[in-house]
């Protein structure tokens, strides 16, 4: 696994609580992602115990499975904070000054890219394009997209004295 | 898509030429100003290669599809823009392409640069040196130089900068470099090196493609990306890794690298030569340097293995320079004595003598011999020859008695040959495969990847097992059909089958008519049509639902070309040589032999089986499988060996021990085999050996017969020996000598100088001399010649005047008897029943790292997958005898009783237990019994009574057997 931070202790689920959240999924074609995200949906991260179980579900070597959820930035090995900030890095928001927007906004919650705060409120990471070009530099919080960000405005939707 | 084959070459040509071979129609192009003329759907890269130009590649082998990542394939076609991938462009008519323009040389450096610039510069002191693809490339695309300063990479554990791993060592761990992760050493035979990868995927898709595990991926993307095994928590040995080398081939560079090349260097000389393990005989490539050997490498025009291997014979070798051998011969005048190390004078004369006593005392007929399944076709021949000619009786049986029997009785009634009916490739082109009472992913493994390649294609599989094996459900491969049979009800299940076949019309009358005896087919199926026989009836007898009996029958009738494969799940049985006839019956029925992608195919188990048999091993068949009794087969031989032939038919190997205990036989010559381990009731064969007073061991170890022995000649490995072994597909490989014989003779050497120590007078000098005189007085192997093989590489018999070059495929234009035979197959319960003493039934079986009673494998490093043998018992049965997984368990039937560690799994259904026979230290064959197929005698292993139950430690048998064990194993040296 590709570690960025130490992995807190989350308690691992059991194969049957996994087979239960997967199972409406079984009669898709291409089942693996729609599972994926379903079990990060549920426990926040998707947890090693889930690997040998979606192999069997699905007759994939426990290999591929892996390769797949580590191809996947978004899938984490481990439960982010109560907050998922993304900060765009791509090109457009680079050239509209994101780069010194993020690194602001880390400085100030005292983090580095994929950094959960030590209160566990936030976690910041890089995400590469969020489509939102025109309205540079660009931000998704809790699934929700911002433009026009600045550390300011980042703080205050998260409710951080400046 | 043929992905193995590789046809045009000459022999020893080996070339990767990059991309599969194809079969399409003829295309014309021209590369570099040279015509070339290729199958359709061939690629740029291989047509290139076709015309002696080589592409530089990375990511391309021929024996797995394109996948163009690399990108230093690119050339340039005219008319056409950029610069395409050779590997993934396919051929078309009247293509002008150019290798070597300037264009692409500049991207091929610039390719090769990036390449480098996270590689590390340790060439000269790395395992790979000399054999590496990245090196290589390297030099034909000409680069000189790497420009980019050193940053992110995955090779410098030092993060200092350093080029190379040397270089960073000396430099110090001044500070870490997160992204260089150690090497994985947990694998006993190679190392994965992350810090040399390149990422082109070769071994991920060798895995996938070529064997069929899926063991491997890329984890991660972009620069983060690396090889791993398993998911983020396994290394390769706890990943699902099976250790066939695959990978290890693969490899462009030392990422994934043998230990033994590392430790030894890389190999300067090859032989080609056969696996002694298996059935499949796999061709190998022994690669050497003098005379030690460095690693085994499948050898890519091997006709059964097409380039793949096992763990076995890829890896499991180092048993043959283990210091267990025994190198000097050894006498003693009683088992309870020490043994003596003499002279071979003095060893043979001691035996010559003991014998001539014994027949002068007791009889021509009060001594025999048993040939070897894993010696060669030459040695076998030769030691059915020393008790035909020379002890002057027929008392010569092989270890086939034990397995596959009931395969050359059952087949021979059926088709009139005594044999598999296809070759390997014709999986390629099975639409539905029967699997019955054979686990090819342990026993046959590289069978077993050419299997589920074809699965994976779409083939249909239906497996009868009461075992839910790998090949049941593994990655990307499901049975469509698992019937689970209770042990020992084989015919049942069979004629059920044929039974819905027959009265749901699905039969192929036009087939049957034309190929077969019509009036015996109707006989059977009125025979078959008896309601006893339908599914819903044998239901609660086989345990096997109705329903699915009812679809797999539909399916196996209905759903294209048909192949049957089975096992000693089939032969070992009291109904042995019945099922092996109802399964003739039902590829007869539904019109499946006689062309590609069908047919009745054992697998055999040990390497040299099928020759054993058809080298005349049987106590009633001269070679070729012609019976004693009959004067014109016995006027052959005595014309050629100058003798006059016993016509009464000798002692099989359960009748030798009756008669030993009986008093009436006295001697036995065993070579290469294991009796005392591999035979059932193990309480039995002790006694009758004990009873003899001459037995004569010749192997390469002590072995557990041995403990019984008064002589014992030491054996030469097949590493040792020219020879040649016959493999399921009827197929006769050449064994090439590789190093001289440890023990200073070949076994077919030691043979001879016995026989001439009794007064036989042979004088071969060369084991091609003894097939001269197979082929001359056989008539299947007429044709065989070590000059034919040396020219063919392998020929495949029936090989005489009618086929020069051999069968592939048999009764192609009618069965070879004439008709095929429906013989009746009546269901009748083995004698070995379940009752209150014993409620569960055993069967028992082999895994992948091991081979038969593991006298091979057990010494070598295989060991850390399979260190004893376990008991496998479900859950529930487990639980109502308090039983907990990796308890000690005390496992007891009629005959004896053993203990062993338990496993609880629900592989196996309730009411079933299983277990394996590779270590002395169970000794399996305590527990079952002597029952045995009523027309060969083949032992019922699959099929005991027992009972488990709790136990602390290693019963009182057992004790005694391991002290009785090494006392008869001690040596005195020859200096004493």
């Amino acid at each position: 696994m590709l570690e960025h931070a130490p992995a807190p202790a989350a308690p691992s689920p059991a194969a049957e609580e996994i087979r239960d959240v997967v199972r409406p999924f079984m009669g898709l074609e291409g089942p693996l992602l729609p599972m994926l995200h379903a079990i990060q949906e549920v426990w926040g991260h998707v947890p090693q115990a889930a690997v040998p179980v979606l192999a069997d579900l699905l007759n994939l070597g426990r290999a591929e499975v892996h390769g797949v959820i580590s191809f996947y930035h978004d899938f984490r090995d481990h439960p982010a904070g109560k907050r998922v900030l993304k900060i765009c890095r791509a090109e457009a928001c680079q050239a509209v000054g994101g780069t010194g927007v993020a690194q602001a906004v880390l400085d100030r919650l005292g983090v580095d890219w994929h950094g959960t705060t030590p209160d566990g409120a936030v976690t910041v990471e890089p995400v590469y394009c969020l489509g939102l070009c025109a309205c540079g530099p660009a931000a998704m919080l809790d699934g929700r997209v911002i433009g026009r960000i600045d550390a300011d405005r980042i703080a205050a939707e998260l409710g951080v004295s400046a | 898509m043929k992905d193995f084959i590789i046809p045009q070459f000459a022999p020893g040509d080996d070339r990767d030429m990059g991309t599969p071979a194809r079969n399409g129609a003829p295309v014309s192009l021209t590369i570099d100003g040279f015509e070339v003329v290729v199958p359709e759907g061939t690629s740029v890269m291989r047509a290139a290669f076709e015309a002696g130009i080589e592409v530089p590649k990375l990511c391309a082998s021929d024996n797995m599809e394109a996948f163009g990542s690399c990108r230093l394939c690119v050339v340039e076609i005219e008319g056409r823009r950029g610069t395409p991938a050779s590997c993934t462009t396919p051929v078309t008519e009247g293509m002008i392409v150019h290798t070597q323009s300037a264009k692409v040389r500049k991207i091929r450096k610039g390719v090769m640069e990036l390449y480098i610039s996270d590689h590390p510069l340790d060439c000269l002191t790395c395992a790979a040196n000399g054999d590496c693809e990245l090196q290589d490339a390297a030099g034909q695309v000409g680069l000189r130089d790497v420009r980019y300063t050193p940053g992110d990479n995955h090779f410098d554990p030092s993060g200092t900068g350093a080029r190379s791993q040397s270089e960073a060592r000396l430099r110090g761990g001044v500070q870490a470099n997160p992204q260089f992760t150690p090497k994985d050493e947990s694998n006993p035979y190679f190392t994965y090196d992350p810090s040399k990868c390149i990422v082109c995927s070769r071994c991920v898709r060798a895995c996938e493609e070529v064997q069929g595990t899926f063991a491997l991926t890329i984890e991660g993307r972009g620069f983060d990306s690396r090889v791993s095994a398993g998911a983020g928590f396994d290394n390769f040995l706890s990943s699902d890794c099976v250790s066939c080398g695959a990978c290890v081939q693969a490899c462009p560079t030392a990422t994934l690298q043998e230990k033994s090349v590392a430790e030894l260097g890389t190999p300067t000389r090859s032989v080609i030569t056969t696996c002694a393990y298996c059935g499949v005989g796999c061709s190998f490539k022994a690669e050497m340097n003098g005379d030690t050997l460095v690693r085994m490498v499948p050898y890519k025009h091997g006709k059964a293995n097409r380039g793949h291997s096992c763990v076995k014979g890829r890896f499991a070798y180092g048993y043959a320079s283990h210091k267990d051998r025994i190198l000097n011969p050894m006498i003693r005048d009683t088992i309870d004595e020490p043994w003596r190390e003499v002279s071979w004078d003095e060893a043979l004369s001691f035996a010559a003598n003991r014998m001539k006593n014994i027949q002068a005392k007791h009889g021509r007929r009060s001594v025999g011999v048993i040939t070897s399944s894993r010696c060669t076709n030459e040695e076998t021949y030769l030691v059915q020859k020393l008790t035909r000619a020379v002890f002057g009786n027929n008392n010569t049986d092989t270890c086939a008695r034990v397995c596959h029997s009931p395969t050359g009785y059952g087949l021979g009634r059926t088709f009139g040959t005594s044999a598999g009916t296809q070759d390997f490739d014709s999986v390629e082109q099975t639409d539905v495969v029967l699997i019955i009472g054979a686990n090819p992913t342990d026993g046959h493994p590289v069978f077993a990847s050419r299997l589920k390649k074809r699965l994976r294609e779409g083939a249909k599989l239906i497996v009868v097992d009461p075992r839910r094996t790998d090949i049941v459900r593994s990655a990307h491969v499901e049975a469509q059909y698992h019937l689970p049979l209770r042990p020992g009800t084989n015919v049942a299940v069979v004629s059920a089958m044929a039974h819905v076949i027959v009265t749901e019309g699905l039969m192929d009358e036009a087939y049957i008519r034309d190929r077969c005896d019509w009036d015996e087919f109707q006989h059977y199926a009125e025979f078959i049509s008896d309601p006893r026989h339908a599914p819903e009836a044998t239901e609660a007898l086989t345990g096997v639902p109705a329903a699915d009996l009812r679809a797999a029958a539909r399916l196996f009738a209905t759903g294209g070309n048909g192949a049957i494969y089975y096992g000693l799940g089939v032969t070992e049985h009291s109904q042995g040589s019945t099922t092996v006839m109802s399964i003739a019956n039902l590829a007869m029925l539904t019109g499946n032999i006689g062309r590609p992608g069908v047919g009745v195919n054992p697998l055999r188990g040990q390497n040299n089986v099928q020759g054993a048999c058809d080298m005349g091993s049987f106590p009633h068949e001269l070679p070729g499988y012609r019976h004693v009794k009959l004067p014109d087969v016995r006027a052959i031989f005595e014309k050629a060996w100058g003798v006059e032939i016993d016509s009464e038919p000798g002692l099989r190997i359960p009748n030798m021990l009756d008669a030993a205990v009986e008093g009436t036989f006295k001697g036995l010559y065993c070579q290469g085999e294991d009796i005392l381990q591999s035979d059932p009731d193990t309480h039995h064969v002790a006694a009758g050996l004990r009873a003899m007073e001459c037995v004569i061991v010749h192997d390469l170890f002590l072995n557990e017969t041995a403990n019984y022995a008064h002589v014992f000649l030491p054996g030469s490995s097949f590493l040792e020996k020219d020879g040649t072994f016959t493999n399921a597909e009827r197929r006769i490989n050449r064994v090439r000598k590789v190093m001289q014989p440890r023990n200073g003779y070949e076994d077919w050497e030691v043979t001879q100088m016995l026989a001439n120590a009794m007064g036989a007078g042979w004088h071969y000098t060369h084991p091609s001399q003894i097939m001269e005189e197979i082929a001359a007085t056989t008539p299947s192997f007429a044709g065989v010649s070590y000059e034919r093989l040396e020219e063919l590489g392998s020929v495949q018999w029936p090989c005489n005047e009618a086929a020069p070059t051999g069968t592939p495929l048999m009764h192609v234009d009618g069965f070879m008897s004439g008709k095929g035979h429906f013989v009746i197959t009546e269901y009748v319960a083995t004698d070995e029943r379940t009752g209150p003493r014993f409620p569960l039934l055993l069967t028992t079986g082999r895994i992948l790292s091991q081979y038969n009673v593991g006298a091979q494998t057990r010494r070598t490093e295989n060991t850390v997958w399979h260190d004893q043998d376990v008991l496998e018992i479900h859950p529930h049965d487990a639980e109502v005898r308090g039983i907990n997984d990796g308890d000690w368990v005390r496992l007891a039937s009629r005959a004896g009783e053993t203990t062993l560690m338990v496993k609880l799994t629900d592989r196996v259904a309730p009411g079933v237990v299983y277990t394996t026979f590779h270590h002395p230290a169970t000794q399996a064959n305590v527990v079952t019994t002597d029952f045995s197929d009523w027309a060969t005698n083949c032992p019922e292993y699959k099929v005991t009574a027992v009972q488990v139950s709790p136990s602390n430690g290693p019963s009182d048998w057992q004790e005694r057997y391991n002290e009785q064990a090494e006392r008869s194993r001690r040596i005195l040296s020859a200096a004493e």
